[in-house]
């Protein structure tokens, strides 16, 4: 049950190996310049492989400031890596990433549009017709439980509200590739909890690949086939992953109190709690 | 018995209004000849000579309105001259601050000139448009303009330079090309900071059209003030004063309601009523 290498990407799905992954990251090393003063250097992620399936929940924790959204940024093309090369489907990825889509950690949602405006605006930049874009975001906006609160702005919204504002926004263009970046770190656990289980229903019903950085292990675990820890930065790199057999569908709080889990979450935080204390003493350091 | 008048939000009109009142007496009170004892001046006409007095001027008032009507004339030209220097006033600031918000070169090389132009004070502009333009429409105009673009100027240009970078990228994830992020982010964002500067840049307008009238020109309020300072006329000047401040308020309230109107995104304080 428990296949924990670093070596081993794509681990327990070897049907796919042939077909080019949804997003693969090829030795990939990212590092910053600082603005001001042109020595300083910090290198965020370095030898970082990191394969997910079309069709495959992949989730990545780490401690805090391991790079784990710079890595996102690369695979949105929004970063260009330092080093090492990014491939989409099999073509390697110049620009943007035209086939995923984003949700931030933190608030994206343009103020000055209502909610259906948000939920529309993918669309409208990309042509379609209005009746179309119309009819699309109303579907979507019902789809994440906002049928009805088309017209608030996101200031009249609830901090769930516009999670669920956020994530129809990004799904109502089918992007093949979803990336998000701890979406639900801001919301209270049991909005979470809500938002999570209606996350894997929506994505159980398309089977998209997703990549899901978060750092709440329970969540990884939880909606993942597969999690990938990354050490503890500067240079941080994946240094395990485990897959999740788990069946699906699931329910987010109901398996939390299986045997199968509370293994799991051992044996990964086994690996995890080294590095996320040497996180925490690099932090204390810096402090000092 | 103050329990039921005192200021509160359904009587703050009729105080507002006793207050006006009140500032009326009083100075009706203090310039009227021979009502109280002079103490400052040496005798009983001088007060009412340097600082007017409110019924004559509310008659002067009454007189370029009503009676006589010739106001009319010379408020539309500094009206007109106010609402052509703010809008290509506004209208280049925009266009200005959109541009060296989005060109970083452009903006390194021009910040000197601009903040050396901004730092000018600009009123001393006026002799030389009214050689360049001619002591019509034209040099108010343009006075009104140097006044109003540089507010309008710097306040998109901070605008779109603190648009949030989230929002930023999420629009350009969800697809959006260069002219749509202008049209869509850029725009709206900047919005906001425009509006904060619109109050300032109604005033400057006006200032600057009725400065320049007042230094040369043959039409428009500030023309009249002129007039009327050459003879010591100080109850046409307190008059003229009076029209351009009832205008001024004019003006500000017009740009609230076009800011409530299209400002309604934005979060306003105390949406929450006490029951």
């Amino acid at each position: 049950m428990l296949a924990s290498t670093a070596e081993r990407p794509g681990d327990g799905a070897p049907a796919s190996v042939q077909e080019p992954a949804a997003l693969a990251l090829t030795n990939v090393a990212c590092t910053f310049v600082s603005k001001d003063a042109p020595g300083q250097r910090y290198t965020a992620v370095q030898n970082v492989d990191l394969r997910v399936e079309a069709g495959e929940f992949v989730s990545v924790v780490g401690p805090t400031g391991c790079g784990k959204s710079t890595l996102l940024n690369v695979a949105a093309g929004l970063l260009a890596p330092s080093l090492g090369t990014v491939d989409v489907f099999g073509t390697p990825l110049t620009g943007l990433n035209r086939r995923a889509g984003y949700m931030f950690q933190t608030e994206s949602l343009m103020p000055w549009r209502t909610a259906l405006g948000n939920v529309a605006a993918g669309l409208e930049f990309r042509g379609v017709s209005s009746r179309e874009v119309q009819a699309q975001a109303e579907e979507w906006l019902g789809r994440v439980g906002l049928s009805g609160f088309g017209d608030r702005y996101p200031h009249q919204m609830s901090g769930g509200m516009r999670k669920r504002a956020s994530l129809a926004q990004t799904l109502v263009l089918d992007p093949d590739i979803i990336l998000m970046d701890e979406p639900f770190s801001a919301l209270d656990i049991q909005t979470r909890q809500l938002m999570e289980n209606e996350v894997l229903q929506l994505w159980q019903a398309k089977r998209k690949a997703v990549l899901f950085i978060t750092h709440d292990l329970d969540e990884a675990i939880a909606m993942s086939d597969r999690v990938v820890i990354m050490s503890a930065g500067p240079a941080s790199h994946p240094m395990g992953e485990y897959v999740i057999d788990i069946p699906r569908p699931r329910d987010v709080a109901e398996i939390k109190s299986t045997a199968q889990f509370r293994e799991l979450h051992a044996g990964i935080w086994g690996v995890m709690r080294a590095e996320v204390l040497k996180g925490y003493q690099q932090q204390l350091q810096k402090v000092a | 018995m103050w329990q039921k008048i005192k200021p509160r939000a359904a009587n703050l009109l009729a105080w507002q209004l006793g207050l006006l009142v009140f500032l009326f007496l009083f100075w009706d009170a203090m310039t009227r000849p021979g009502f109280i004892p002079p103490f400052m001046f040496d005798n009983d006409r001088q007060a009412a000579f340097f600082f007017g007095e409110p019924i004559a001027i509310l008659q002067r008032v009454w007189a370029w309105f009503v009676t006589d009507a010739d106001i009319y004339r010379h408020l539309a030209v500094t009206l007109a001259e106010t609402a052509m220097a703010f809008a290509i006033g506004a209208g280049t600031g925009l266009a200005g601050g959109l541009w060296l918000a989005l060109a970083p070169t452009a903006s390194a090389l021009l910040e000197p000139y601009i903040k050396a132009l901004n730092s000018m004070p600009r009123i001393v502009l006026a002799p030389i448009f009214s050689v360049w333009f001619g002591l019509g429409m034209g040099s108010k105009v343009a006075l009104g303009v140097t006044l109003v673009f540089f507010v309008v100027f710097f306040n998109v240009y901070q605008g779109v330079k603190e648009v949030s970078p989230v929002i930023l990228a999420n629009a350009r994830m969800l697809g959006a090309n260069q002219r749509q992020l202008l049209r869509h982010i850029y725009l709206p964002s900047a919005t906001s900071w425009v509006f904060s500067s619109l109050h300032t840049s109604v005033g400057l307008a006006f200032v600057g059209a009725v400065v320049g009238e007042y230094l040369g020109s043959s039409q428009g309020v500030g023309y009249l003030i002129l007039q009327a300072e050459g003879t010591f006329d100080i109850n046409t000047v307190m008059a003229g004063i009076l029209v351009l401040t009832a205008f001024a308020l004019v003006l500000d309230g017009l740009v609230g309601r076009i800011e409530r109107r299209l400002m309604k995104w934005q979060p306003k304080a105390g949406e929450v009523e006490k029951l």
